[in-house]
């Protein structure tokens, strides 16, 4: 098994630096955070304002959008089938793909942290709050990729989700309405944990919440469609 | 006998239509089956059957002795499977792309080297696969197959669509498979191909075998004519029934040393198939 996972996991690597239309996803929020955080100095601005902004689209985007296209492309292309006819069983795929999405997130989250000058625990909180988001929006990806047939059906779900769960919790800030269906959805309580650094109960169980729901989706998705 | 391939009274139907009706074959160790004809006879979904992709509607398929709606994954380990829209990862080197299965089959990193020489494939090692030409990508996805030393081959028109130069090497790796005493089942919709690769030969014609056996055999049993054709050096062609009628005419040709070439007339795999379907196999 973890033979298998670990050849899938070293394929995704070379493949990802390869497709310039994933690789961006996964520099294109920490480099903007280095840009802007750095760039923007405006009085009054909150502290770490575009870090957390850029977190929590990170969180939204990347992981949601990347593994939705490459289990869409491996469907489209039939090399998923050869993988599942090589003796590779589903759940060693989505580990393989699924922990290496993870670990290239993990790696952009560490430079956004970085970049707020987060240290010591805060960090080590950061780091967390970041590491389950990206595991949320990795099933949720994952459950659009296994519903769709093909790339084009995966980007036409892909586009609206990421849209909702990116940038909800910044409109949020500007209409009170939308900062309460926030608060249900994990980029909202993500986006909150992030300005107060503090893991609270309600936020964790939100995340759970979110984390149960996208676990049942993604079987949902599986049983329904499989990996074929 | 235990057959390597064994399909019993085989029915598949997609929405409602039929595919495939009471296909029964069975193919010993070490030969070369061809399904032969043209799209949509069922070809593909047969083979899409015996390596388990698809389960059939009626009647039953063993491979090496096991129900092919009871593969597991260790299962495909034997199966060398080939298929016509199988693909390879396009951003990886050819050697990436064998390195992950050599990973996955616990085949050592040397074996993929000497598998990207023997397809010819050596130079491109680190080429990826997306600037491929047709004919090298055919190869990569052959070697795929080959490499796990397979105890059953399943080719999917192989050849489809390359260019005689390309088609020829295939055909030379096949053969050289056969040698090694792999069984093969392909399926392709060249006559050409079938005479020259394999032993046994299914016509399909509507999901239904509408003639089997060797390509000599299948060709001489719709030989009607029985006639003899003679070129002579003087530049006239004769013709003449092949019996005993002809025979003081053939021994004062071969005399005179007269005959420049003689061929019977027995048709070919196309001909044979337009006899007993009123269409060709293209």
């Amino acid at each position: 098994m973890v033979t298998n996972i670990a050849a899938i996991f070293q394929k995704q690597i070379k493949d990802t630096f390869k497709n310039k239309e994933i690789f961006i996803q996964f520099i294109m929020f920490p480099i903007l955070t280095i840009i802007m955080e750095h760039a923007v100095k405006i009085d009054g601005m909150p502290p770490h304002f575009f870090v957390n902004l850029f977190a929590v689209m990170y969180i939204g985007m990347a992981p949601l959008t990347c593994m939705a296209a490459v289990i869409s492309e491996e469907k489209e292309k039939n090399t998923l089938r050869v993988l599942l006819m090589s003796n590779v069983k589903p759940v060693e795929y989505l580990l393989g793909i699924g922990g290496n999405i993870w670990a290239i997130c993990m790696l952009g989250a560490g430079v956004i942290g970085v970049c707020g000058e987060y240290r010591g625990g805060i960090f080590g909180r950061f780091m967390f709050i970041m590491a389950v988001g990206t595991l949320v929006s990795i099933l949720i990806g994952a459950a659009i990729g296994i519903w769709s047939k093909n790339q084009m059906t995966a980007t036409s779900i892909t586009v609206p989700v990421m849209l909702v769960f990116s940038f909800l919790p910044m409109i949020s800030i500007f209409n009170t309405k939308m900062e309460k269906l926030a608060a249900i959805t994990y980029s909202g309580q993500i986006s909150r944990l992030l300005d107060k650094m503090e893991i609270s109960t309600e936020s964790m169980a939100v995340m759970v919440f979110n984390m149960a729901a996208a676990m049942v989706l993604f079987g949902y998705a599986y049983r329904k469609r499989g990996l074929e | 006998m235990e057959y390597s391939i064994d399909i019993s009274n085989i029915g598949h139907e997609y929405d409602g239509k039929k595919v495939l009706d009471g296909i029964n074959l069975q193919i010993g160790s070490g030969e070369v089956l061809g399904l032969l004809g043209p799209s949509g006879a069922g070809k593909t979904t047969l083979i899409k059957i015996l390596t388990g992709q698809i389960e059939q509607i009626r009647g039953n398929a063993v491979i090496l002795g096991k129900d092919t709606r009871k593969f597991k994954g260790s299962d495909f380990k034997k199966l060398g499977i080939m298929m016509d829209n199988f693909g390879v990862y396009e951003r990886l080197s050819c050697y990436d792309n064998l390195k992950l299965f050599a990973r996955i089959y616990g085949i050592p990193q040397e074996k993929i080297n000497e598998t990207l020489s023997d397809m010819g494939l050596r130079k491109a090692g680190k080429t990826l696969a997306m600037n491929l030409s047709k004919g090298m990508r055919s190869r990569l996805i052959l070697a795929r197959v080959l490499m796990i030393n397979p105890s059953i081959l399943f080719l999917d028109e192989p050849t489809s669509g390359l260019d005689p130069a390309s088609r020829e090497h295939i055909h030379r790796l096949i053969l050289k498979e056969k040698e090694k005493g792999i069984t093969i089942c392909l399926s392709t919709h060249n006559m050409m191909e079938a005479e020259k690769l394999c032993d046994h030969i299914a016509l399909l014609h509507e999901g239904n075998i509408i003639e089997y056996g060797s390509p000599a055999e299948i060709c001489r049993k719709y030989n009607h004519q029985k006639k003899i054709k003679i070129h002579l050096y003087n530049g006239k062609d004769i013709e003449l029934f092949n019996d005993k009628s002809s025979a003081r005419i053939v021994e004062h040709y071969l005399a005179n040393e007269m005959m420049e070439t003689i061929h019977s007339t027995e048709p070919t795999l196309e001909a044979v198939f337009m006899e007993l379907t009123g269409r060709g196999l293209e």
